[in-house]
């Protein structure tokens, strides 16, 4: 990652080895946070595996906190989800 | 709020509607600040209550499932990582002892690597970089070793291949399984081998031979398209058709023609045949109802913006179930790797 602003409310993520795959999740989930005035994302060249994350909050809250609870929050997405899909179709570990 | 006013903000909010011309509402607008009175700042127990998955069919390799209460974001997140990043282990070096037959080497080693292989990727490590040996955590070593002959008990006469040559075809399933190092003691009851016994590799005539060693090592379809799990993963959405006037009669008959089988029913009320909407999920949305003046405007069709119904079909190496807990494990590991990183760099 490599953060780059003026001051602590607006800041653009670089993400490394990302593409759409995170950056449109974790979009969602960050623009899910009512204290975000703005937030988007974008692959400068597609030939280069990084994505900008741009964060704008209101107020004085640092841009850095909800990277954070978004990224919470699509952890507790995934888990909720691999825990349902579990109970309905029950994955055994196998081994050739 | 008036009623059609709330119908209306309702229909933008979940509904995806196909209109004659183009699609309307396409993209998810429930963000926080966007619709006065509606709570839409993300909840964690409202998605929990919300959510739920119910597995449609599962048969053998192909498993259809719905998730209902989850945006496409996520939803398409799990799609590309079921495509591009859940790993496998395929045939990636292969070194060509003797080869004479008609096929060329490199024609010869891009058809193995494409061949799957029945081995738990799980089970592995990936290969480190620049390492050119392989080790026998990382790395599954398969023989081809296959020699055409003529049949010398053949009838003078014949013209069938099958009959005048030995092992003129060369199927998969004389590839061998050639343990590494201590892999007979790591894996004592593994049989690792394709996945399908009858692929077709190569064809052989008398006199030629095929003698490579494969090394077989762990990558993601995002490196080659060898490397993807699925056969496909898609997923569409949940139509949802509504018949905005009644329809009788001949109506109802041509409605019936112009969606797929099954989805409108006609009964018989009081005489007149009535036309229902017996199951919209069958729909494949040919858009035909358009093309009739009469019938365009009494049909409203649209798709549940967070019904998502999967499609996945595994090549086999593991069960699409399996499939589709690695691939949000996966995501969930992309997570945490960013989360671990904010908190030990400090942020300049």
């Amino acid at each position: 990652i490599q953060a780059d602003g003026t001051d602590g409310n607006c800041v653009t993520f670089v993400l490394h080895n990302e593409d759409h795959t995170l950056g449109n999740s974790l979009r969602y989930m960050v623009m899910k946070n009512p204290d975000v005035e703005f937030c988007g994302y974008c692959i400068p060249h597609p030939s280069e595996s990084k994505i900008n994350f741009r964060i704008q909050t209101r107020g004085a809250l640092p841009a850095v906190e909800p990277f954070r609870k978004g990224l919470n929050d699509l952890m507790g997405v995934c888990q909720h989800v691999l825990n349902t899909f579990e109970v309905r179709a029950p994955a055994f570990p196998i081994l050739w | 709020v008036p009623m059609a006013a709330q119908q209306g903000t309702d229909e933008m909010r979940d509904r995806v509607v196909l209109g004659e011309f183009g699609v309307r509402n396409v993209h998810t607008t429930d963000f926080p600040g966007n619709y006065p009175g509606y709570e839409d700042a993300w909840d964690q127990r409202r998605f929990e209550e919300t959510f739920r998955v119910d597995v449609i069919r599962e048969e053998g390799d192909a498993l259809e499932f719905d998730m209902v209460g989850i945006d496409a974001a996520i939803a398409n997140a799990f799609r590309r990582i079921l495509l591009a990043e859940v790993p496998t282990m395929a045939v990636e070096k292969v070194f060509v002892y003797n080869n004479t037959s008609i096929v060329q080497d490199e024609i010869l080693a891009h058809r193995l690597g494409l061949i799957p292989i029945r081995a738990d990727p799980r089970l592995f490590e990936y290969r480190n970089q620049g390492d050119q040996e392989g080790t026998e955590i990382d790395t599954l070593q398969f023989q081809l070793k296959i020699k055409c002959r003529r049949n010398p008990q053949a009838a003078k006469e014949s013209s069938d291949p099958d009959e005048l040559y030995i092992n003129h075809k060369v199927y998969s399933k004389h590839m061998t399984w050639v343990p590494l190092g201590n892999q007979t003691d790591l894996f004592p009851d593994a049989d690792f081998r394709p996945v399908h016994d009858d692929i077709l590799i190569a064809l052989l005539r008398p006199g030629q031979e095929i003698d490579v060693l494969m090394h077989c090592v762990k990558g993601v379809g995002k490196d080659h398209a060898k490397f993807s799990p699925v056969a496909t993963a898609s997923y569409r959405l949940l139509p949802d058709i509504t018949l905005l006037k009644p329809i009788e009669d001949e109506a109802a008959e041509t409605l019936q023609k112009c969606f797929s089988p099954g989805v409108i029913e006609i009964q018989n009320i009081k005489g007149k045949k009535v036309a229902r909407v017996a199951n919209a999920r069958l729909d494949t949305f040919s858009r035909e109802v358009f093309r009739h003046e009469g019938l365009k405007n009494l049909v409203r069709l649209a798709r549940v913006r967070n019904h998502y119904i999967f499609s996945v079909e595994s090549t086999g190496i593991l069960p699409p179930d399996v499939l589709v807990s690695e691939a949000i494990k996966i995501l969930m590991g992309k997570c945490q790797c960013f989360l671990n990183e904010l908190d030990s760099v400090p942020m300049e």
